[in-house]
This record gives C-alpha cells, sequence and structure tokens, in this order.
C-alpha cells in the first residue's frame, strides 16, 4: 500500500513530521517499507503561459515561444515539442533553475535564437519514467507560481508492507483511521452526499452464487464523455500512490480503491447483453481479460457474466469485450462484495494479481459499497458528464457477514499480555477503533466494525489493546516455568561432540543443499531413486539426496578448483531414502578427504591420507558415539567406494555406516583424484550402548609377549584378533597389532603379523608357565583356524 | 692443586684424584708409611696427611662440579632449539558459522531450560500449514514459496511444524527449541532456497507476553554479549501467534546511529513472535483456557551475519575453505 502524506494529512493530520509519522505508523504494526519524496529536489521552476508559438528561422523542429513567466515581458524560449501551443499553460524552468540530476538552466542560443529558460516534460521534472511532449497545466494554473507549490510536491509517498490481517489499512481512510487512534485525533474525512438520479435507468442484476456475492450494487450513468482528461490533481495523487493514470473511468475508480478501499469496475453498458448475473463460471468458458490474456474458466470461480457469456473475473479483473473506450456513452459502475474466500487463492491460480484481488481477498468492508458508489458517481459526474440512474443493491441477507459479537474478559488481557488494563482504558482504544462495547459478566461484549475481518477472537482484541497501547509499554518479566528440562541420555550419540571431534581433526564443517543433481545422485548412488520435487528451482537441485557425499564431492571439486591441495569436509544432516510408501529422513554424519594427512609443514614427510587414515577418524568417532558393545568394520562393496578399499561399518547386525576410497570410476567421472576418501554413518544407529562400568585394577605386574605369525595375505586381521582373544581368555589385558609385513621376507601370498599381548591376572603374578601355556593355545588356535605359523 | 686446576674435563680429575688418593696413589703411601715414623711422631704426621687429604678431596670434587656444570651448559647450548618454529601435527578445522550460531542458541536456550526437538524437513500440509492456522488459499501461504512433491508433501517452509509435531503426542507444560533446516523456493542477492531457523516455544499455565519479552531479552542481549542492548517489539502478523510481534535489535553495527547495514533505521529485524494461537493449541487438542503459550522464530543466517560481519548469505553454502577458515 503506497499513498501520498498530504492525502492522508487531509483526513487526519497528527502534530508529527513525517518520519515521527512512519515510526509511529511502523510500530503499530503498518510497517513502513519506504518513504519517498513526492518528486526530485528541482527549482526555480513557475507556471508559465504561452503566448505565442513561432517557428525557428533556422531549425524546422525547432519552435520559439513567448511565454509569460509572471515578469514585467514574456521571455524567449525555444522549445523542440510538438504538442507546444498558445494559450497553453507549462511548467517552465527559469534561467537559474535546477532541474533534477542537478542539472542547471542557463541562458542560451539555440541555432542563433536566444532562449531564457526551458518548458518542462514530466520526465524533465522527475515525475514520470518518460514522456511525450511538455507537461501541460491546467488553464487556471496561477501564472508566476513555484510549480512545486502549485502541485504541492513537497509531498512523500509512504510505501506501507501490510501484513495480510491488516486489509482494513489498503486505504487512505483506513490508515487515517488508525492514525487518528494513535494520536488520539479526529478524522476529517471528505464529505461523501448521495448523488440524486437523473434517470430510472437500471440494469437487472442476478445473484446466482449468493454466498460468494451476497451483495452487488450498481449504477448507470448515460453520456458520459469518456475520453475526458483527468484531472491533474487526480493524475497526481495516482501517481504517487504508485498507479499510471489511464483514462477517467478506470482512473476513478483506482481514486475510489484507494481513497475507501472499495475496488469497483466500469462496463461499457452497450457491451453488455441484457442484465448482470453474478455466478460460477462453468467448467472451460473462456474470458478475454483487460491484460490481453485469455482465461480458461474453472466451475470454482465467480464471475460477472451478462445473459451470455462472463464479462468479469469478479473481484479480480474485468473483461476486455466490455471494457470502457474512448468512444464509450454509457457506463455502468460495479461496487460489490466478495467473500474473501469465494476470491481467495483465484487470482493466482491464473496466474494474477491485481489491487483488487489483493483487498478482496483479505477482505473488504461489506458496509462500504454504497459510499464507495456515491463518491465514485460524483467524481465522474464532474470529470465526464453524464446522467446518473439510481442505485441498485441487490442483496442476500442472509449471506452477509453477520456482525460478531465477542466476549472479552477482564481477567484474560492480564493472563495474555502480562499487563493489567483499566477498564476505562480498554472502553477508550476499542471504542477509538470502531469496536462497540456492552457490559457483560467479567468483561465486555465487543463488536468490532465489518472492515475488521481479522477480529474473530478474545486474542484478537487484546492483541489490538497491546498494539495501541504500544508494545514498548508492557513490561519484560521473567517467569518459572513448570516445564520439567529434558536432557539427553548419557550414552545418547551426541552429535556436538562428534563435530567438535572432526574439527579437531583438521576438518572443515560443510553445509550443502539438501536437493542435488540427478546425475550426479545417480553416480554416487544409482540403486536408490530419489525424491524428485515437483517445481525445483534448476535442474541441478530437483532431487533430494540419499546420502551426503554428493554435496561433499561437488565441494571438494570446488576446492580443488580453487588451488586447495588438502581439502577435509564433514557436514550433518538429513538424507531421505523414499521406500516404497515411507520417507526415511535419517541424519547422516558424512566426510570426505583427500590430500595430505598433515598440512604443509616442516619437519614432517608429506604424505597423502589413505582408507587408514579416514579410519581413523572414524574409529575415533565411533569411540565416543556411545557404541561401546561393538562395531565391526566388513568388508564389502558400494558403487561409489573402491571394491578393494570398502569397509561397511555393522553394529548389532545393522549398517550404520560405509567407509572407503572412491571409486576410480567416479573419481574419473568427476574429474577428481584417485585418492579420495569418503564415510558416512547414519547417527541414529550410534549411541545407547552399555555406559562404562568399573573392573578393580589387578595389583599384580602384567607381561608381555609378542608373536609374529604368518598367514595368508586373504586373512583379515579382525579374524586373527577374533581368535587371540578367544584362546587368551580372561588374562587378556589388551592386544596391538604393531606391525604387517608383505615382501621377500615371507613367501608370495602370505603376510606376517606382528602380535603384543598384555597378560595379566587379577589374583596372583603370572607365572612363566601360565603365560607360556596361554601362547601355545594361542598359537594352536591360529595354526588351526587360520593356518598360521610363527615367523621364525 | 695445580693438577688439580689443570684437569681439563672428569677423566683428567679422575686420573689425579687416583694419583694422590687411590690405593697406590702418593698420600695413601704416605698414610702407609707412618708405621715407619718415630710413635710419637705419628699422631701430628697423620694429622697432617689426613688433612691434605681431605683439602684434596674437597678440591677435586669442586673442580668436579664446576666440569660438571661445564660440561652441562655445553650440552644445553647444543640442545637449542628455534622456539618460533610452527608445531607440528595436525591442525584443527572449522565449523560452519551456520552451526556454530545454532549451537550458540542451543546453549544460550538450554541455560533456560528448553530442550531442543528435531522433526522431518519434508512434511506434510497439515503440518506445516494447516495446524498453524494457515488454511489453503490463505494469503500468508502466498508469504511462503513452497517447494512441494508430486504426492503433496513439501520441504517445510519453517520449523514451525515442530511444534505441532511435540505437541501432539506430548501433554504440557513444554519448553523446547527446534533448530533445523527450512526451504523456500525463492533464491536471488539475498536468498537462497535453503536456510536455518530456530524455533522455540513455551506452553504453561502462565505465560504473557511480558514473559515472551524477557526471555528474548535474556537471549538476545546474551547472544549479541551487550546487556544494554536494545529491542524493539513491533506488531505483526502471523497466522499461529496471536497477539504476533516482530522484534527489532539496535543495530549491532552502528548501535543505532543508522548505517548501510541497518539501512540507516538505527534498527534489525532479528525474530518473529507471539501468543500461541488458540486455534494452533486447538489442532493438538490442548486446552487454550487452561494452558498459555508463546513461540519465536528466528533466520540463523540472518544472526550469523550479523554477528560476524558476512555481507552475501551465498557463501554459507558454497563451502570455499577460505570462508570457512575464518571461523576456526
Amino acid at each position: 500500500m503506497r499513498f501520498s502524506e498530504a492525502w492522508l494529512r487531509e483526513w487526519v493530520d497528527p502534530p508529527l513530521d513525517t518520519h515521527a509519522l512512519a515510526d509511529q505508523l511502523s510500530l503499530s504494526g503498518l510497517e513502513v517499507d519506504a518513504i519517498e519524496p513526492a518528486a526530485p529536489a528541482f527549482s526555480g521552476v513557475v507556471v508559465g503561459h504561452v503566448q505565442a508559438v513561432e517557428p525557428h528561422p533556422n531549425a524546422e523542429k525547432l519552435r520559439v515561444c513567448q511565454v509569460d513567466v509572471g515578469g514585467d515581458e514574456p521571455v524567449g524560449i525555444v522549445c523542440g515539442a510538438a504538442n507546444v501551443a498558445a494559450g497553453q499553460r507549462v511548467p517552465v524552468a527559469t534561467v537559474g533553475a535546477r532541474l533534477p540530476g542537478d542539472f542547471k538552466i542557463k541562458r542560451a542560443k539555440l541555432r542563433g535564437v536566444e532562449s531564457l529558460g526551458m518548458i518542462c516534460s514530466v520526465a524533465e521534472l522527475g515525475l514520470a519514467e518518460s514522456a511525450d511532449g511538455i507537461m501541460v497545466l491546467p488553464a487556471g494554473a496561477p501564472v508566476g507560481e513555484d510549480l512545486r507549490a502549485y502541485l504541492a510536491l513537497d509531498d512523500h509517498c509512504i510505501e506501507l508492507d501490510l501484513t495480510p490481517d491488516r486489509a482494513d489499512c489498503l486505504s487512505v481512510a483506513g490508515v487515517a483511521r488508525d492514525v487518528g487512534v494513535l494520536n488520539r485525533v479526529d478524522l476529517r474525512a471528505p464529505r461523501i452526499e448521495p448523488v440524486a438520479p437523473a434517470s430510472e435507468d437500471v440494469v437487472p442484476v442476478d445473484l446466482a452464487a449468493p454466498d460468494a456475492c451476497p451483495r452487488y450494487l450498481c449504477r448507470v450513468v448515460r453520456g458520459v464523455n469518456a475520453a475526458a482528461p483527468t484531472p491533474l490533481w487526480m493524475r497526481e495523487r495516482l501517481r504517487r500512490s504508485g498507479l499510471r493514470p489511464i483514462s477517467v473511468a478506470v482512473d476513478v475508480t483506482n481514486y475510489v480503491l484507494l481513497e475507501l478501499g472499495q475496488p469497483m469496475h466500469a462496463f461499457d453498458l452497450a457491451k453488455l447483453d441484457g442484465g448482470i448475473v453474478v455466478r460460477m463460471a462453468s467448467d472451460g468458458e473462456e474470458l478475454a481479460l483487460l491484460n490481453g490474456e485469455s482465461a480458461s474458466l474453472r466451475a470454482d470461480t465467480l464471475v460477472i457474466a451478462d445473459r451470455q457469456r462472463p464479462v468479469a473475473l469478479a473481484g479480480v479483473m474485468g473483461g476486455a469485450d466490455s471494457a470502457v473506450g474512448a468512444d464509450t456513452r454509457d457506463i455502468l459502475l460495479e461496487s460489490a462484495f466478495f467473500a474473501p474466500e469465494a476470491i481467495s487463492g483465484k487470482a493466482r491460480s491464473y496466474g494474477l494479481h491485481t489491487d483488487s484481488s489483493h483487498r478482496f481477498e483479505r477482505g473488504v468492508d461489506p458496509t462500504r459499497c454504497i459510499t464507495a458508489m456515491e463518491r465514485a458517481t460524483a467524481l465522474l459526474l464532474d470529470i465526464a458528464g453524464g446522467k446518473p440512474g439510481p442505485v441498485t443493491a441487490t442483496e442476500s441477507d442472509a449471506h452477509l457477514p453477520p456482525p460478531r459479537e465477542i466476549l472479552l474478559r477482564r481477567d484474560r488481557i492480564a493472563q495474555v499480555l502480562g499487563l493489567d488494563f483499566d477498564d476505562a482504558a480498554v472502553a477508550d482504544i476499542l471504542g477509538r477503533l470502531g469496536m462497540a462495547l456492552t457490559e457483560a459478566d467479567g468483561g465486555w461484549l465487543v463488536t468490532p466494525p465489518p472492515s475488521r475481518f481479522d477480529v474473530l477472537l478474545d486474542v484478537d482484541l487484546i492483541a489490538e489493546l497491546g498494539r495501541v497501547h504500544g508494545y514498548d509499554r508492557i513490561p519484560v518479566t521473567h517467569a518459572r516455568s513448570a516445564a520439567a528440562t529434558r536432557a539427553p541420555l548419557e550414552m545418547a550419540y551426541d552429535p556436538v561432540r562428534s563435530r567438535r571431534l572432526l574439527l579437531d581433526r583438521g576438518y572443515f564443517e560443510a553445509v550443502t543443499y539438501s536437493f542435488v543433481s540427478p546425475e550426479l545422485q545417480a553416480l554416487v548412488d544409482p540403486e536408490q531413486p530419489p525424491l524428485a520435487l515437483a517445481n525445483p528451482l534448476s535442474a541441478e537441485l530437483s532431487v533430494m539426496r540419499t546420502g551426503l557425499w554428493p554435496g561433499l564431492l561437488q565441494a571438494l571439486r570446488q576446492n580443488l578448483a580453487r588451488q586447495q591441495n588438502r581439502v577435509r569436509l564433514f557436514e550433518s544432516g538429513l538424507r531421505f531414502r523414499p521406500e516404497g510408501e515411507v520417507l526415511h529422513q535419517e541424519p547422516m554424519l558424512a566426510g570426505a578427504i583427500v590430500g595430505p594427512v598433515l598440512p604443509e609443514q616442516w619437519g614432517a614427510s608429506a604424505r597423502n591420507a589413505d582408507f587408514f587414515d579416514l579410519k581413523a577418524d572414524v574409529e575415533a568417532l565411533l569411540a565416543i558415539a556411545g557404541c561401546a558393545d561393538g562395531v565391526v568394520f566388513v568388508p564389502a562393496t558400494h558403487p561409489a567406494l573402491h571394491p578393494g578399499q570398502t569397509a561397511r561399518v555393522e553394529r548389532a547386525g545393522s549398517t550404520v555406516g560405509w567407509l572407503g576410497s572412491i571409486h576410480p570410476s567416479l573419481a574419473a567421472r568427476l574429474d577428481l583424484p584417485a585418492d579420495v576418501q569418503l564415510f558416512e554413518l547414519a547417527t541414529g544407529g550410534l549411541g545407547n550402548g552399555p555406559r562404562p562400568t568399573f573392573a578393580p585394577l589387578s595389583k599384580f605386574p602384567s607381561i608381555r609377549r609378542d608373536l609374529a605369525i604368518v598367514v595368508d595375505e586373504t586373512v583379515a586381521f579382525q579374524a586373527v584378533e577374533r581368535i587371540v582373544r578367544a584362546a587368551a581368555g580372561e588374562l587378556l589385558r589388551d592386544l596391538m597389532l604393531f606391525d604387517v609385513y608383505v615382501g621377500e621376507k615371507v613367501d608370495s601370498g602370505r603376510k606376517s603379523m606382528a602380535l603384543g599381548l598384555i597378560l595379566q591376572a587379577t589374583s596372583q603374578t603370572l607365572t612363566d608357565d601360565e603365560v607360556a601355556a596361554v601362547v601355545a593355545r594361542v598359537l594352536a588356535e591360529l595354526r588351526t583356524e587360520l593356518n598360521a605359523e610363527l615367523r621364525t | 692443586m695445580a693438577a688439580i686446576a689443570a684437569a681439563d674435563d672428569l677423566a683428567a680429575l679422575d686420573r689425579v684424584r687416583v694419583d694422590y688418593l687411590g690405593k697406590s696413589g702418593q698420600l695413601t703411601a704416605q698414610l702407609k708409611a707412618l708405621g715407619a715414623l718415630p710413635k710419637e711422631e705419628r699422631p701430628a704426621a697423620g694429622q697432617a696427611i689426613n688433612r691434605a687429604k681431605a683439602a684434596l678431596q674437597e678440591a677435586i670434587d669442586a673442580r668436579k662440579t664446576a666440569l660438571e656444570q661445564a660440561a652441562l651448559n655445553a650440552r644445553l647450548v647444543g640442545e637449542r632449539v628455534d622456539v618460533t618454529l610452527p608445531g607440528r601435527g595436525q591442525r584443527s578445522g572449522a565449523a560452519h558459522p551456520v552451526t556454530r550460531t545454532l549451537e550458540r542458541i542451543e546453549q544460550l536456550f538450554a541455560n533456560a531450560g528448553f530442550s531442543v526437538e528435531e522433526g522431518p524437513e519434508v512434511e506434510d500440509e497439515y503440518h506445516n500449514f494447516e495446524a498453524l492456522n494457515i488454511p489453503a488459499h490463505h494469503p500468508a501461504r502466498a508469504m511462503h514459496d513452497t517447494f512441494y512433491f508430486p504426492d503433496g508433501r513439501l520441504l517445510r517452509t519453517h520449523t514451525s511444524p515442530v511444534q505441532i509435531r511435540v505437541m501432539e503426542h506430548r501433554e504440557p507444560p513444554f519448553r523446547v527449541i527446534a533448530p533445523g533446516r527450512v526451504y523456500r523456493c525463492d533464491s536471488d542477492l539475498t536468498h537462497t532456497p535453503m536456510f536455518h531457523q530456530v524455533e522455540g516455544f513455551l506452553v504453561d499455565e502462565r505465560a504473557t507476553f511480558a514473559d515472551l519479552k524477557g526471555v528474548l531479552y535474556d537471549f538476545l542481549r546474551n547472544f549479541f554479549e551487550d546487556d544494554a542492548l536494545k529491542l524493539r517489539f513491533r506488531p505483526s502478523y502471523f497466522p499461529f501467534t496471536e497477539p504476533s510481534a516482530e522484534v527489532d535489535v539496535q543495530c549491532v553495527k552502528c548501535g543505532g546511529a543508522g548505517c548501510r547495514v541497518c539501512k540507516q533505521s538505527g534498527w534489525l529485524e532479528v525474530l518473529g513472535c507471539g501468543m500461541i494461537h488458540p486455534a494452533v493449541l486447538g489442532h493438538v487438542n490442548i486446552d487454550a483456557e487452561r494452558w498459555l503459550g508463546y513461540a519465536f522464530g528466528m533466520g540463523v543466517e540472518r544472526l550469523a551475519m550479523l554477528r560476524y560481519g558476512i555481507d552475501d548469505i551465498r557463501l554459507y553454502f558454497e563451502n570455499d575453505l577460505r570462508f570457512l577458515r575464518q571461523f576456526g
């Protein structure tokens, strides 16, 4: 909603300057988005009277004008505009004037003829983007008067960003009422008198959808000069409110829309066949609209029709065929009430949004139709003449919004706001807002004005009390809550701790979009169909990720392209995996690394991170993830990972994650180095393992025995570990793997593993015999199960 | 004595000791020779020899200490390192500024007794709109540019549906915050199609707008670490709260004088809030006569921008290491 400050001040003029007024509006819930001058700065422009126009002796397109600018003698001004004519009142920038853009007017010679000023167009004065010829002022404009004063240009355009509930402020009248309430100032509304009919001319109206349109007013005005120019004052007000003047009939209805908030429409009566039917459209009916487009209508859409066809999309836009044109003689003015439920969403469904639909969707005061009709008639007659018929009102009382009575309980106000209001303050504020109050048990019965579609419940009234009183005057209090504090379980997976761990291990945290390109998604996770958006922003962002690797790989690639050779990224967030009708939205923690293990530094040789560097990070994560009941790494294959360097992370038999080196084919497709390492953990599967339980410390010394065993290269360490632990039994305190060797010192196809066994008993010092027995048992089991031999 | 002083290392010194005090040393020999002296001379001679021996031992010890000190000094000089060289090993990464900010917000509200809840990002119309008092075709829906899926589900446009998800399955009172990703079908200089919000709400037998102001004053003053930070509550509209307000803080860049960040207004809008609408409580079968509540919601990217001076929202999702490194 944009309006002229001067226009508002005609209605209500509180003792506040522009900025104080704007602050007050903002702090009362009518947010001021912008305050702009009604015209850019210029000076030295006066009203001139063109007394004579002569051709220029040396230039075909120029004219030499004698212009009275209020001085002793007319001044000679060379003008290039085709529309300049003797007798006109025009804006003249006199010598010394400054025009917008800091353009200074000097005495000049144009093709040998002296020019003492410039006749201006609206564009040159900054009143419009473009202009066709010079600006012509009304005939009565006082010669010599400063143009700024004459046009009252020292005004501001105030732009309100209204919330959808405050449709009552989509007019100068509505804003004025709120300003009056806030400042305790009375309104000076213009007097709107009924226009007496000069004929009996009426058009029959049939309300065929009374729930959608319970009130339809119309009036015939015959003999109108539809080509009459809209007066400058009205054009200026429309312009300052952000509307472009078009033609008198449109301008008058727009003016009433801005002034009173009632959208109206003017039909060319001659183009209507018979009468008006307000009805629902039939599916597939066509309507050519004023904006030049054609709409194929649906049965849920209310239309204004004549006996033959729809002539307007009710409350949204008129039809092209019945529009008022320059040669229109007879007009039918419409001022109706359309139910918000009937209009809301309709304009949007046809790809439209108009000043009219904006208002009807939010709610227009159903009692305002008549005032608006009288106002529009009077303005139209003034400007374009004509003979009005009587206003005909066709109504369905049963379908008009009934007046609401809301019970407002005295104690509820303090319960909601935390501030007591005395009865007088309640009556004063609500009364000034146009609400009728009657005493009721414990409070009041309140009837809001019909313009306030947003006031339905007691809390709406309480909100009004708070708003008008001022939110800043509501106290700031600290209450104790009865709500219990819910803390996470001790062994729950702790996402913050996990992120910190990765940060401490040199990772940077990424946040990537949850939607990715389907191609990338399919490359990384070809077996899982993703969930596709119906209205994506672009193809690149059109499917929901089924894992976090696509986003991380993309971020990796972009960073490598920016000359970063060492990139370690992780992200936490949901993945989206559809499975039949069910969509799994699971929290994930994933990472991708490439490049040297350590940042480049002195004293440490540079080595690129491999599977086991990544695995150490994953193991560290799992160690703090509340999974003490055991997580195992199982050799496996994954489409995105190198088949020989992939582990599935399993806990209690279910997969909780993956890690591995990128598959060389995927690396090649994405133009990434081959040694990218990736992991992901489904964090929902982590945590809630057993909490630590204390075991008594042994008072006896521990003994270490180192064994180097040789096994087939395909034997997994996990198998060795399982056998050693089982065979050594409870005396085994710790088991370390301190070397793995493949090479010429062992047979081809075999490898050596060096194990350190720490043995300790809780009740005695172990004897050499006991230790030897354990070692022998371990070796025997390893030999039986894995064909292991002791390396000599 | 001259021999002791001349010994310039511990081995030479030991040779001197052996020469005089060893089993076959000169003084040891003199002691052995005492028997050959007349009886009356023996005590005096013995004393003299022992004195000489003690003096010698003392001198050797002193010399030994001096030599050891010199040797240590020489070693220490040799072991000197350049302490200005950088340390070795892994270096810490850095949290994303959005998560860093989210964690601070969560911590501040946890201190105030709020617990953290999360909800799905692919939502249904009911939880995202209807239960929040935003029926179909409500003009407020146009304020949310929603991403839809073909089956009618959608990407949540705000974290407010977590309110419904928490309340529909549990009994009040509640004191909850819900952080997370939200989505709007919008992308330009100042909008990204995904961003983060934190929703907070409290439902209790006592909850007033004044209490809501108290919680938000505490939070914002702690967040911006300014005990005198000015706040402004402006009436606004959200379908799921009544009364509703937008909250401005005094510009944290210029202190309210007016600058580019606050568009010369001196104020920065940082969150929206209000008293939970009775219709919302009604949707989750909570008696709005007995229970009152307030709710608030804030944009995390915006708070992080104000806190760290980030001037382009798109940087958040480019994951450029040169950007991320600045938040270590």
